[in-house]
C-alpha cells in the first residue's frame, strides 16, 4: 500500500501542510462541538424546560416546535458553511501541496 | 417507567414490528389489490431493468463493491438517502407524530444531525484512505490480518442486527398492507434484493436506492401538498386546524389519562404540539441521541457509499445532498404525521397497527378520496409500493456491506493473504452475497413474531461503540494502534450487546403475566391518590442501573380520583353480550321511531366493536399466560431489567473510546507509528487515493 517514491514525513512537516492541518483542525472541531451541543439542547430543553418550550409565539406554533425546526436549519447551515470553506480554502491549499509534490520539490 | 411505553420500545423499528396486531388481511381491500400488484410490478420491472443494465458493466472487484468509483456526488447523495431512509423512518416517524405529536418530530432530528459527524470527520478521509470496506481503513496502519478479522466481525454483526429488523419489519409491513403471507414476503424481498446485489453489484444497488429515494420524496411531496394547500401553506393556520381537531383532542385526552381532567379542549389540543407525550426519560433519549449521532458515521453500509465516488470532493457533495434530502424528508413527515392525526385519526391508525406505521399509507388513501374510491386506493397502492421499494433498497445495501466484509476482508485479506486473482475476488464477492442473503431470509423467517425492534437501536449503538472509535482514532490519533483498535472494538460491541440483554428491551415474563392477569381477572378498586411530584433517583448510577439500595426515579403523577374495580375479560364479555342481546331486541320495538332506532344502531355497533376488542385482548392475555407459564426470568435470568435505559450508548460509547485509548497507550506498534505520516497526509490530501476505473 505504501508508495516508496513519496516521502510522507517530508509532506507532513511541510509548512503548507501544517497550515492546512491547523486550519482544518480548529474549524472542524469548532463546528462539531457546536453542532453536538445544539443538538442535545433539544432533548434537554424538552425534558427540563417545558414551560419555555410551551410558550406560543406564532399562532399555535410554540418555542419547542420552532426550536426543533431550527435544528434542521442549523444542520443545513453547518453543512453549507463547511462545504463553502472546504471548496474555497481547503481544496486549493491541498492542490498546492499536491502540485509541489508533483514538481518534485518534496521528493 | 410507564409500562405501556416499555412495551413500545424506543427504537424506530419498534414502530413497525413490535407487539403489533393486524386487522384482517391487509389495509388494501381485495377489490383493489390488482392495483397494488400492478404498481409493485412496475417498480420491480424498473429495478430489474436497472440490474440488467448494471450487470453488463460489473466485472471487476472495484465495479462490484464500488461501482467503479464512477458515481457522481449528487447521485451518491440520493443513494445515501435511499440507503438511510428505511421503512422505519418513512412509516415509523410519520406514525409516531400521528400518535404523539411533538415527541415524534423531536425524535426525527437526531437522524439528520448524525450526518454532521459523517460530513465533518468521516466522509472525505474515508474516501481518501479506503478501498472497499471499513477493514481497509483500519488495516492501513494497523496489523492488517488482525484488524480485518475484527472489523469484518463487527461489520457483519451490525449489518445482521439491522438486516434482521428490516426483514422482519418488511415481512410484517407487506402483510399489513396487502395481506401476503409473512414467509412469502420475506422470501420475495430476499430474492429480489439478492438479484440486484449478485448480478448488478454496487451499481445496481446504487440505482435502486436512487430510484427509491426519488419515489419516496415524490410521494411525500404530493401528500404534503394535498394536506397543506387548503391552509394556503401557512404553518400557524395549518397547525391551528390540527390542534382544534376533535380526533386529535381525543387522542391527547387518552394519552394523558387522569391528568387530562380539568384541561380545556384548547389546552388539550395544544398539548399535541408540546413535549412529553411519548418520550419520558431524557437520559435514555440522550443515550439514543449519542448512538445516532456517532453510530451513523460507523454504519458499514453508509461508509461503503463513500468508496463509490471518484474524489473526496464528490464525497463531500454527496453528504451535503444527502443532508438536504434526508432533512427535507423529516420536515415533510411533520405534515404527514399531523395530517394523518387530523384527517384519519389516531384511533383508526392505531387500530390497523399499534405502532402507527400505517399513518402514511392511510393518509394517502384518505387524500385520494377514501376507502372505497379508486384514486384513494391507487394512492395507497403507490405508497405501499414505495414502502416495499424502501425495504428492498435498504436490505440490498446492508447485504452488500456484510458480503464485502466476508469476501474482501476475511476471504481475500486473511485467508488468501491478499493473493487472490481478480476473478477469484469477484466470485468470492458474489458467493458471499448469496450466503448473507440466505442467512437474512432464514433469520427473517425464524424471527417471525419476535420483538426485533430494539435491533435497529442496537445496530446503531454497536456501530457507535465499536466502529466509530476505531475508525476515528485510526484517522486522527497518532498513537492509535492495533491493540487499541482490537480492544476497543471487542469491548465496545460486547458492552453494547450485553447491556441491551439486561435492559427493558427484553421480555420479562413476570411483567407479562401480571398484565395478562389484569386483563383476565380484572383489577380491584383503587383508592383516590394525591398528586406526586417527580422523584429523582438516589444517585446518577441509580438512573442507569438497578443497584442495591437504589431508589429509582419516578415521573410526576397527577392526583387521580377513586377508580372502580375493573371486571375480568370473561365477566366483561358476558356483560357486553347481554347488552348486545338487549339492544338487538330493542331494535325490533323501535322500528317506528327513526331517531331512537339510529341511536340504538350506533350503540349496537359500538358494543360489537367492544366485544371484538375484548375478545382480542382476552386471547392475547391467554396466549401470554400459556407462553410464559412457569417462567419467572428473562433470557438472561433476570426478573426485571438491571440496566434501566433502552439504549446502551451512554455507557458503551465512552467505554469503546476508552479501550482504544488505553490499549494504544499500553502497547507499542511500530507499523502503526511508521504509517502515521502517510495516513495523515493521504487522508487530508487524497494523494494516491484509489482512482475511478475508466470505461
Amino acid at each position: 500500500m505504501s508508495n516508496p517514491n513519496i516521502n510522507w514525513a517530508a509532506i507532513d512537516t511541510n509548512p503548507k501542510f501544517q497550515a492546512l492541518h491547523r486550519k482544518k483542525l480548529f474549524f472542524l472541531w469548532g463546528l462539531m462541538i457546536f453542532s453536538i451541543i445544539y443538538y442535545f439542547m433539544l432533548p434537554i430543553g424538552a425534558a427540563y424546560f417545558q414551560d419555555l418550550f410551551k410558550i406560543k409565539v406564532w399562532g399555535v406554533v410554540n418555542v419547542g416546535l420552532l426550536f426543533a425546526l431550527s435544528e434542521f436549519v442549523v444542520a443545513w447551515t453547518i453543512a453549507f458553511v463547511y462545504s463553502r470553506k472546504a471548496n474555497r480554502e481547503f481544496d486549493s491549499m491541498t492542490q498546492e501541496i499536491v502540485n509541489e509534490l508533483n514538481s518534485g520539490s518534496m521528493k | 417507567m410507564n409500562s405501556k411505553l416499555n412495551q413500545t420500545v424506543l427504537s424506530t423499528a419498534a414502530l413497525f414490528c413490535s407487539g403489533v396486531s393486524f386487522a384482517g388481511t391487509g389495509a388494501v381491500a381485495d377489490e383493489f389489490k390488482w392495483m397494488t400488484f400492478a404498481v409493485f410490478g412496475v417498480i420491480i420491472a424498473i429495478t430489474m431493468a436497472i440490474t440488467f443494465w448494471a450487470a453488463r458493466t460489473t466485472h471487476t472487484t472495484s465495479e462490484f463493491y464500488a461501482a467503479g468509483r464512477s458515481v457522481s456526488g449528487i447521485q451518491n447523495g440520493w443513494a445515501i438517502a435511499g440507503d438511510y431512509l428505511s421503512a422505519a423512518s418513512f412509516l415509523g416517524i410519520a406514525g409516531l407524530i400521528s400518535l404523539y405529536g411533538y415527541d415524534g418530530f423531536m425524535y426525527s432530528v437526531g437522524w439528520l444531525v448524525a450526518y454532521i459527524t459523517v460530513l465533518l470527520v468521516i466522509a472525505e478521509p474515508c474516501r481518501n484512505i479506503g478501498k472497499y470496506t471499513m477493514g481497509d481503513i483500519l488495516a492501513f496502519r494497523n496489523d492488517p490480518k488482525k484488524t480485518k478479522v475484527v472489523a469484518a466481525l463487527s461489520t457483519i454483526t451490525v449489518s445482521t442486527f439491522y438486516l434482521t429488523a428490516q426483514m422482519v419489519g418488511g415481512g410484517v409491513l407487506i402483510k399489513t398492507l396487502i395481506g401476503i403471507d409473512y414467509e412469502t414476503s420475506v422470501i420475495g424481498v430476499g430474492i429480489l434484493m439478492l438479484s440486484y446485489v449478485v448480478f448488478g453489484g454496487m451499481k445496481a444497488t446504487t440505482w435502486v436506492q436512487i430510484t427509491k429515494a426519488v419515489l419516496l420524496v415524490t410521494a411525500s411531496l404530493i401528500l404534503v401538498f394535498l394536506v397543506w394547500s387548503p391552509y394556503g401553506f401557512s404553518l400557524p393556520a395549518y397547525l391551528q386546524a390540527v390542534v382544534g381537531d376533535e380526533k386529535v383532542i381525543a387522542q391527547v385526552t387518552k394519552l394523558l389519562g387522569d391528568s387530562a381532567t380539568g384541561m380545556s379542549k384548547e389546552e388539550l389540543g395544544q398539548r399535541f404540539l408540546e413535549p412529553g407525550l411519548f418520550l419520558k426519560n431524557p437520559i435514555d433519549q440522550i443515550s439514543l441521541g449519542l448512538a445516532l449521532v456517532l453510530g451513523t458515521a460507523g454504519m458499514p453500509h453508509i461508509l461503503m457509499r463513500f468508496f463509490t465516488v471518484p474524489t473526496a470532493q464528490a464525497a463531500r457533495t454527496s453528504v451535503i445532498w444527502a443532508m438536504g434530502i434526508i432533512g427535507g424528508f423529516y420536515v415533510l413527515t411533520l405534515f404527514l404525521g399531523t395530517g394523518a392525526a387530523m384527517l384519519v385519526g389516531s384511533a383508526k391508525i392505531a387500530s390497523v397497527d399499534a405502532g402507527g406505521n400505517m399513518a402514511g399509507p392511510l393518509l394517502a388513501q384518505y387524500l385520494g378520496g377514501g376507502e372505497n374510491s379508486l384514486l384513494g386506493n391507487f394512492f395507497l397502492a403507490f405508497v405501499a409500493a414505495v414502502a416495499f421499494a424502501t425495504i428492498v433498497a435498504v436490505v440490498a445495501g446492508l447485504v452488500l456491506a456484510a458480503a464485502s466484509a466476508m469476501a474482501h476482508d476475511i476471504y481475500v485479506g486473511v485467508i488468501r493473504g491478499d493473493h487472490a486473482t481478480p476473478k477469484e475476488q469477484v466470485v468470492a464477492a458474489r458467493v458471499s452475497s448469496v450466503i448473507v442473503g440466505v442467512i437474512a431470509i432464514t433469520v427473517g423467517i425464524l424471527a417471525k413474531g419476535q420483538n426485533v425492534a430494539h435491533l435497529v437501536a442496537l445496530a446503531f449503538a454497536v456501530a457507535a461503540s465499536s466502529n466509530l472509535p476505531a475508525v476515528f482514532l485510526t484517522l486522527y490519533w497518532k498513537k492509535c494502534n492495533t491493540t487499541g483498535i482490537i480492544a476497543g472494538m471487542i469491548v465496545g460491541s460486547l458492552t453494547a450487546i450485553g447491556l441491551v440483554l439486561l435492559s427493558p428491551n427484553m421480555t420479562y415474563p413476570k411483567a407479562v403475566i401480571t398484565s395478562a392477569k389484569k386483563v383476565l381477572e380484572g383489577e380491584p378498586l383503587q383508592a383516590a391518590k394525591d398528586a406526586q411530584p417527580a422523584k429523582p433517583a438516589s444517585s446518577f448510577a441509580c438512573e442507569l442501573f438497578a443497584l442495591e439500595g437504589c431508589v429509582a426515579s419516578a415521573p410526576a403523577k397527577p392526583a387521580s380520583p377513586e377508580k372502580a374495580a375493573k371486571p375480568g375479560a370473561a365477566d366483561k364479555l358476558a356483560k357486553l353480550n347481554e347488552k348486545q342481546q338487549t339492544l338487538v331486541t330493542s331494535l325490533e320495538t323501535l322500528a317506528t321511531d327513526p331517531v331512537a332506532l339510529k341511536t340504538a344502531q350506533d350503540d349496537l355497533a359500538k358494543v360489537k366493536k367492544d366485544i371484538a376488542a375484548t375478545e382480542k385482548a382476552k386471547t392475547k392475555a391467554e396466549d401470554d399466560m400459556k407462553k410464559f407459564e412457569g417462567q419467572t426470568t428473562s433470557l438472561m435470568g433476570l426478573e426485571k431489567p438491571w440496566f434501566l435505559l433502552k439504549n446502551p450508548g451512554l455507557i458503551s460509547i465512552p467505554l469503546g473510546f476508552l479501550m482504544v485509548i488505553l490499549g494504544s497507550l499500553f502497547t507499542r506498534d511500530k507499523r502503526a507509528e511508521d504509517m502515521w505520516d502517510e495516513l495523515y497526509v493521504r487522508q487530508n490530501t487524497g494523494i494516491n487515493a484509489e482512482a475511478a476505473s475508466v470505461h
